[in-house]
């Protein structure tokens, strides 16, 4: 088992036709992913890479049954392609796209609440099932079909984490980067949620970073809903107060959101912790032992 | 990005937001031209730096005469203003503002930011203005009231209300809050800003409430469609290697330390760091070179490290995702090259076609360290600079 995709889901591309969907949609069906349609606004009728494309989503899921949206559409459009994709009825949207404005996410965030549908990322790597389905940028090959579920804030760092349990021979269920905006869809616990009730599942790895109290949250709820071993690091511990390092979401302000504070609510919440990024793999091993 | 208070005024000025009447002034003659024009008895110079706490570092001034208005500017302009934001180079001031000086019965704190938590923008207003907000969120919460704006930028009426109420505003000048109040969540929407901060909002003694502050931070992300405020951009109160770092599309910033690093991916950079920490290293920076590290990038990227006098070895941490590590190999070895290298450079790299990443590295000649894994990578990096903990 698996969350959230696996071979059955039916995946439409936004923005298919330009330079990031092209290549990544490419590496996705290599994988094996089912892209039954792409959306390009002006461009319905033609076929790229193979794929039928339409002018819009809701086409794009009647005549195909698309239930994924994977977007790569340019951040000044982002925003609106959400949105579209919700409307025309596709269960979850994965969007890659990085720098969209934050004030487009606020009005984003509040409308999804009107829709049946979850939204992951947004400036995220995307998810993956391994085996089964990738939908992102992730490198496919450093994954292996197991028994672990990684929940990520940050790009390269969700490869590590997968480098690593690949390494150890558990491999994962799932692999989930919610992105490292300040205002997105999935939170560590929507994510932990479904891991749990995973009966696949054996381990999770968290992956925090500085900034919000998204991680103090997850811990929280760890304690209370979560019987499966958690390993966790956060990254960000030598970062200096104030400082912007690359993400939106790793600002420090006021003392709230340190690497520091996040350890002590994941350590409270009976959490294993690294404080190396080098010891996920190790780390979980010996917890499944 | 950060406005300057006399780019902010000149904003709130179009969105009907009342500020003290002022110029800026480049030079002593323009200081004391600005008083004359101005009138009066009494002025304020302030310098023009992007970092708050101005006033307690020397950078905000009464003056009584014209003279000491020109003598301040004086003084002011040409230095570096360090305050308790700014860096311990401080910023340059380039400019001062020559503002009236007015009779103050008393000042308020308000300002407005996205809070990732809500997921909403927020008002923050107090009766605790002019001086440390943060102080103020810390030993006295009760003393700033909130206000949430709607997520399509609506403050709801009673919000307003409550907010002024709560500052103890009565009347005319209830109404002259509300307004002011307003205009800034209409301001902060339309200009995409990340901040906005009125620090002090004041009551004059003629009874009238206006912004003798002003801070405005755009959002980095929405300068796309804000070509405007982004003309406004001061290269001089930007850090320089951070700002060549952005016109190369590469994210730096300066840290204290001997190592530097450069990383793809704004995580496992900062990962990079702590690991550097973790084994009794100081990491010298903080450098994404993003996901397509192309040879040029990380050439551009090698010289801002190398600018830093502090830096004794370079940790290269890439895991190739989509970017093939033997592409990544071959930039690193020309970059290595170009710049003629004199300190060690120790190479991590994982991911696709890591095997001929690894012999291209090893064949290139080049004095390049290689590393099998993060943790090897870091040690080898802290005995090269031997600060090594045992």
């Amino acid at each position: 088992m698996s969350i959230l995709v696996d071979s059955n889901s039916r995946v439409v591309c936004q923005g298919l036709t330009g330079r990031q969907g092209s290549f990544h949609t490419e590496q996705c069906l290599d994988y094996g992913t089912q892209i039954v349609a792409g959306v390009t606004p002006g461009r319905g009728g033609e076929s790229h890479l193979g794929i039928s494309v339409y002018d819009t989503v809701l086409e794009a899921v009647k005549e195909t049954k698309a239930n994924v949206s994977m977007s790569y559409v340019p951040a000044r459009f982002a925003a609106a392609a959400i949105l579209e994709a919700a409307e025309a009825g596709v269960e979850l949207i994965v969007c890659i796209t990085e720098g969209i404005p934050v004030l487009d996410m606020v009005r984003v965030k509040a409308e999804l609440a009107n829709y049946p549908c979850r939204l992951i990322g947004p400036n995220c790597p995307g998810v993956i099932t391994p085996g089964e389905a990738k939908l992102g940028i992730m490198p496919g090959s450093i994954h292996q079909p197991g028994s672990i579920g990684i929940i990520s804030r940050s790009g390269t760092l969700t490869y590590e984490a997968v480098f690593q349990t690949t390494s150890e021979g558990l491999g994962q269920t799932t692999c989930i980067g919610i992105g490292g905006d300040p205002i997105r869809g999935m939170s560590f616990i929507d994510a932990l949620e479904l891991f749990a009730a995973d009966p696949e599942t054996r381990g999770i790895i968290l992956v925090g970073e500085i900034g919000g109290t998204d991680e103090e949250a997850a811990a929280e709820y760890i304690a209370s809903h979560v019987k499966k071993p958690v390993v966790a690091y956060v990254a960000g511990v030598t970062a200096p107060p104030g400082k912007r390092m690359g993400h939106a979401g790793a600002i420090i302000s006021g003392g709230k959101g340190t690497a520091e504070q996040k350890y002590l609510a994941f350590e409270r919440a009976g959490v294993i912790t690294v404080r190396s990024p080098a010891e996920l793999g190790v780390t979980m091993t010996r917890a499944l032992e | 990005m950060n406005l300057h208070e006399y780019q902010s005024k000149v904003l709130f000025s179009e969105y009907g937001i009342p500020v003290p009447q002022g110029f800026v002034a480049y030079s002593e003659q323009d200081a004391r031209s600005a008083a004359a024009r101005l009138g009066g008895e009494v002025w304020v110079v302030k310098a023009q730096v992007h970092a708050g706490g101005r006033g307690k570092a020397g950078g905000v001034r009464v003056a009584r005469t014209i003279d000491e208005v020109g003598e301040y500017t004086k003084e002011m302009l040409g230095t570096f203003l360090v305050t308790h934001q700014s860096t311990e180079n401080g910023l340059s001031v380039d400019c001062v503002y020559i503002e009236q000086g007015l009779a103050i019965d008393q000042e308020f704190y308000l300002g407005m930011l996205v809070d990732r938590l809500r997921e909403r923008v927020m008002v923050m207003a107090s009766v605790a203005g002019g001086v440390d907000i943060e102080e103020i969120a810390e030993t006295s919460p009760e003393k700033i009231l909130y206000g949430e704006v709607s997520s399509t930028g609506r403050l709801e009426e009673k919000e307003a209300l409550s907010l002024a109420e709560g500052l103890g505003l009565q009347g005319s000048q209830r109404s002259e809050f509300i307004n002011i109040l307003t205009k800034l969540v209409k301001l902060f929407y339309e200009c995409d800003a990340s901040v906005v901060e009125i620090n002090p909002l004041i009551l004059t003694s003629s009874g009238h409430v206006l912004a003798l502050d002003a801070k405005i931070n755009v959002e980095d992300s929405a300068l796309f469609r804000q070509t405007k405020l982004e003309a406004l951009r001061d290269p001089n109160q930007e850090d320089e290697k951070e700002r060549i770092a952005r016109e190369h599309h590469l994210n730096y910033v300066s840290l204290e330390g001997n190592i530097a690093c450069m990383v793809n991916g704004a995580g496992l950079a900062m990962a990079t760091m702590d690991l550097i920490k973790l084994h009794g290293g100081e990491p010298a920076n903080f450098l994404d070179v993003g996901g397509d590290a192309t040879a040029s990038r990380v050439t551009e990227a090698l010289k801002i490290i190398l600018a830093n006098k502090n830096v004794e070895a370079i940790l290269v941490n890439i895991f190739g995702g989509i970017v093939r590590c033997d592409l990544i190999a071959e930039g690193i070895i020309d970059a290595v090259r170009e710049v003629k290298m004199r300190i060690p450079v120790i190479v991590r790299l994982e991911g696709t076609n890591v095997e001929k990443g690894r012999m291209l590295l090893a064949n290139s000649g080049l004095d390049i360290i290689a590393a099998d894994n993060l943790t090897d990578a870091a040690c080898k990096a802290i005995a090269s600079v031997g600060s090594a903990n045992p």
